[in-house]
C-alpha cells in the first residue's frame, strides 16, 4: 500500500431513519497505525458511523473504502471488531467460542495464543456465561483479535465495566496499539480517549464538529485554565462578574488566563472557595466548549 | 468455506447437545406419546362397523343396508384405495353402489364376517369379492407418525427458535462482520439439525421398535433416505419462518399455524379417509402428510422406492423452494 492511501477513508457518509438523520454528511480518514477516536454524546452518530465503516449497515448515501477500495471480502477477511453489545453462541467455553470465530477466517493467531494475549489462558474451559464483564470484554476482544487484524474496531469497549476492569481492558489495547494496528474506537470516556487516541474527531447531532490529536485541539481551543465550584456555592449574584462563566451540571465552571485576578475576583464577590478545584482543560471542556452540553448528558 | 461451515456446524451440535432439558424433551416426549397413545386405543375394538362406500355420496341411492344401525359408512374415492383400506382392515368392508351392487370382505377380519351377514340380509343379490390381509395394530400404525411428527417439531422449532434467539441476542449481527455468507451459515444450520434429527430418529426408530416389537416391512435404507428428505424440507420451512423474523411471539404463532394443522391433518394420529374431500387435498400439501403416507408405505407395505417417488420429489422440490425463499429473505440483524 502506497504510504499516502490511508487505511480507511468516509466520504460524505449519511445515514437516513425513518426519523432522524443519525449521520449527516461526516467525512474523515484514518492513516495506518494509530488510534482514531470516534468521540461523543449517546445519539450522537458514533454507532451508526461504525457499523456503516464495518459494512453490517448500508449507508443511505456516501462512501467507505479500505486501503483505497470498496469495503469487501478482504475488508472482511483483515478487520476485527467488537461491538458494544455482543451475545456468544450459549453452552461453549472461552476456547471454544475463541475457535468457533477462528474457524471463519483463513488467516489468523493460533487460539493459545489469542488467549494468552488477552489474559484467558485460566479461563479457557469456563462456560463464556459465567464470566464477569471485565472477562466478557476481554473474551470479545480475543474474538476481534482472532483474524490478528489490520485494522480494529472497539465500540464502546469499556461501557459497563468498573474502574479496574477498565484500566485492565485499556492496557491491554496499549499492548495492540504497539502491534502497529490500526485502531477505530468509540467512546463517551474522555480519560479513555485522551489516553489511547493519537486523533479524534468529535461528533454531535451526526456531524463532525471537531477533529485532531487531542493535545492540538485542547491547546487550539484553551489558552485557559478552568476554576471549578460546586453550583449551591455559586452565589446568583456573582453571575454578574466580569468572568467567562461555563454551566455543567453540577458545578459552575470558570476559565481564564488570570488565574490570580480571577481568585481576587471572586474573593471581593464573597464567593466560597473552600470547594474550589483548578485544573487543565480536558476533552470533556472541548466538548462542552463546542456544543453548550455536556458529553454523558 | 468447508472449514467455516464446519465451524459453525461442530458449535452448534455442542450447543444441542449440551442444552440437557431440550434433549431430554426430545427423546421422551415421542415415547411417552406412543406409550400414551397405544394405552388409550389399544383395548378392546370399538363396537362400530365400518364400510366404505365407492360412488358419489353415500346417500345418493336408497339402499337398504345404507339405513343399518351402527354402522358408519365413510365415501371412498378410488377402489385401489378402498382394497388397501380393506385388506389393512382399516374398514370393515368396501361396497361398490355405481352399478350391480359388489363388495369386497376381508376374510380373516371378524368385523368383516359380522358385517356381511348385516348386508347380505339386507341386500341379497350383491356380488361377494373376498380379499385377505391382517390388521395393522393401531400403535403400529401411529408409530411411523410419531417419528415424522418428533422429526417436524424438531425440525420447525429447533431451526426456528434457535435462529431468531442468534439474531435478538446479536450473535448474527457479530456473524456478520466475518467472511461468513448468509449461504454459508443456513447451510451449516440445516446440516447440523439435520445429522441431530437423522441420529435422535434413528435412536428413537430401534428403541420404541423394540419396545412394541415392530418389523419394518420394508428398507432401512430407503427409510433413512425418506427421513434425511424429509427433515431436509420441514427444516428448511422453519428457516422461512426465522430467516427473517425477530419476535417471538410472531415466529411462535407462525410455527403454531404451521404445525397444530399438519398434526392434526397429516394423518399422524387418525386416517383423514372420512373427511371432507378439500381437507384431504389440503393435507397433501403439508411436507409432513407426505412425509407419513412414504413412511407408512414403507414401514408398514414394504413399498419400494417407486411407489414413494412422488413424495420423495415433492419434499424435495419443496426443499429447495423454501430454501431459496429463506435465502432470500435472511436478516442478519434486527431491523
Amino acid at each position: 500500500m502506497p504510504e499516502s492511501v490511508p487505511t480507511l477513508e468516509v466520504h460524505n457518509l449519511v445515514k437516513q431513519y425513518p426519523s432522524v438523520t443519525a449521520v449527516n454528511g461526516v467525512s474523515f480518514a484514518v492513516p495506518e497505525g494509530i488510534c482514531f477516536g470516534l468521540l461523543g454524546p449517546n445519539g450522537a452518530g458514533k454507532t451508526s458511523t461504525i457499523e456503516i465503516m464495518e459494512g453490517i449497515l448500508p449507508p443511505t448515501s456516501g462512501q467507505v473504502r479500505y486501503r483505497g477500495e470498496p469495503v469487501g471480502a478482504r475488508f472482511r477477511e483483515e478487520a476485527g471488531i467488537l461491538f458494544q453489545k455482543t451475545a456468544l453462541q450459549d453452552f461453549l467455553t472461552v476456547r471454544q467460542s475463541v475457535a468457533l470465530f477462528r474457524g471463519l477466517y483463513q488467516h489468523g493467531l493460533d487460539v493459545d495464543e489469542v488467549l494468552e494475549l488477552c489474559a484467558l489462558e485460566k479461563l479457557a474451559g469456563r462456560d463464556n456465561r459465567k464470566l464477569s464483564g471485565g472477562q466478557q470484554q476481554r473474551l470479545l476482544l480475543a474474538i476481534a483479535l482472532v483474524n490478528d487484524p489490520k485494522v480494529l474496531f472497539l465500540d464502546e469497549p469499556t461501557t459497563g465495566l468498573d474502574p479496574q476492569a477498565r484500566r485492565n481492558f485499556w492496557a491491554l489495547v496499549e499492548s495492540i496499539k504497539a502491534r502497529r494496528k490500526t485502531i477505530i474506537l468509540t467512546t463517551h470516556y474522555m480519560e479513555e480517549a485522551q489516553l489511547l487516541c493519537d486523533e479524534i474527531a468529535i461528533m454531535d447531532r451526526g456531524r463532525i464538529i471537531a477533529q485532531g490529536a487531542p493535545q492540538r485541539l485542547l491547546s487550539e481551543h484553551f489558552a485557559e485554565v478552568l476554576l471549578e465550584l460546586p453550583r449551591h456555592e455559586f452565589p446568583e449574584g456573582a453571575r454578574s462578574l466580569p468572568l467567562k462563566l461555563i454551566d455543567a451540571s453540577d458545578r459552575v465552571e470558570i476559565s481564564t488566563h488570570d488565574l490570580d485576578g480571577t481568585l481576587r475576583t471572586l474573593m471581593e464577590a464573597q464567593v466560597p472557595l473552600r470547594n474550589l478545584r483548578i485544573r487543565p482543560a480536558n476533552l470533556e471542556d472541548l466538548f462542552l466548549d463546542l456544543t453548550g452540553k455536556e458529553l454523558r448528558a | 468455506m468447508m472449514k467455516r461451515l464446519f465451524a459453525i456446524w461442530h458449535a452448534r451440535n455442542l450447543e444441542f447437545l449440551r442444552d440437557r432439558p431440550t434433549l431430554l424433551f426430545t427423546l421422551l416426549l415421542p415415547l411417552g406419546v406412543v406409550i400414551g397413545m397405544g394405552l388409550i386405543f389399544g383395548g378392546p375394538p370399538r363396537p362400530l362397523f365400518t364400510v366404505g362406500v365407492l360412488g358419489a355420496r353415500v346417500h345418493a341411492r336408497d339402499d337398504p343396508f345404507l339405513h343399518e344401525r351402527y354402522v358408519q359408512f365413510v365415501p371412498i374415492a378410488t377402489e385401489a384405495r378402498g382394497l388397501y383400506e380393506v385388506t389393512h382392515q382399516r374398514i370393515d368392508l368396501l361396497l361398490d353402489l355405481r352399478g350391480a351392487v359388489r363388495y369386497w370382505v376381508n376374510t380373516d377380519s371378524p368385523k368383516g364376517y359380522i358385517v356381511e351377514k348385516l348386508l347380505i340380509a339386507a341386500d341379497p343379490g350383491a356380488l361377494r369379492q373376498p380379499v385377505t390381509g391382517k390388521a395393522i395394530p393401531y400403535v403400529d400404525w401411529l408409530f411411523p407418525g410419531i417419528l415424522a411428527m418428533n422429526m417436524m417439531f424438531s425440525c420447525l422449532f429447533g431451526v426456528g427458535y434457535v435462529v431468531l434467539r442468534y439474531r435478538k441476542s446479536g450473535f448474527l449481527k457479530r456473524l456478520h462482520a466475518t467472511p461468513l455468507t448468509p449461504f454459508e451459515f443456513l447451510t451449516a444450520q440445516v446440516l447440523s439439525r439435520l445429522s441431530l434429527i437423522v441420529f435422535v430418529t434413528v435412536v428413537l426408530y430401534a428403541g420404541i421398535g423394540a419396545i412394541i416389537h415392530f418389523h419394518s416391512a420394508g428398507s432401512i435404507a430407503l427409510l433413512l433416505l425418506l427421513a434425511v428428505i424429509g427433515s431436509l424440507s420441514m427444516i428448511a420451512l422453519g428457516l422461512t419462518i426465522a430467516a427473517r423474523f425477530s419476535s417471538e411471539e410472531l415466529v411462535g404463532g407462525l410455527l403454531n399455524l404451521l404445525t397444530w394443522p399438519m398434526m392434526l391433518l397429516s394423518g399422524v394420529w387418525f386416517s383423514i379417509a372420512g373427511a371432507p374431500r378439500w381437507v384431504q387435498w389440503a393435507a397433501e400439501v403439508f411436507p409432513l402428510t407426505q412425509l407419513v403416507e412414504a413412511a407408512r408405505a414403507v414401514m408398514l407395505d414394504g413399498a419400494g422406492i417407486g411407489r414413494i417417488t412422488p413424495n420423495l420429489i415433492y419434499l424435495a422440490v419443496t426443499t429447495l423452494v423454501f430454501l431459496a425463499f429463506g435465502a432470500w429473505s435472511f436478516r442478519w440483524r434486527v431491523d
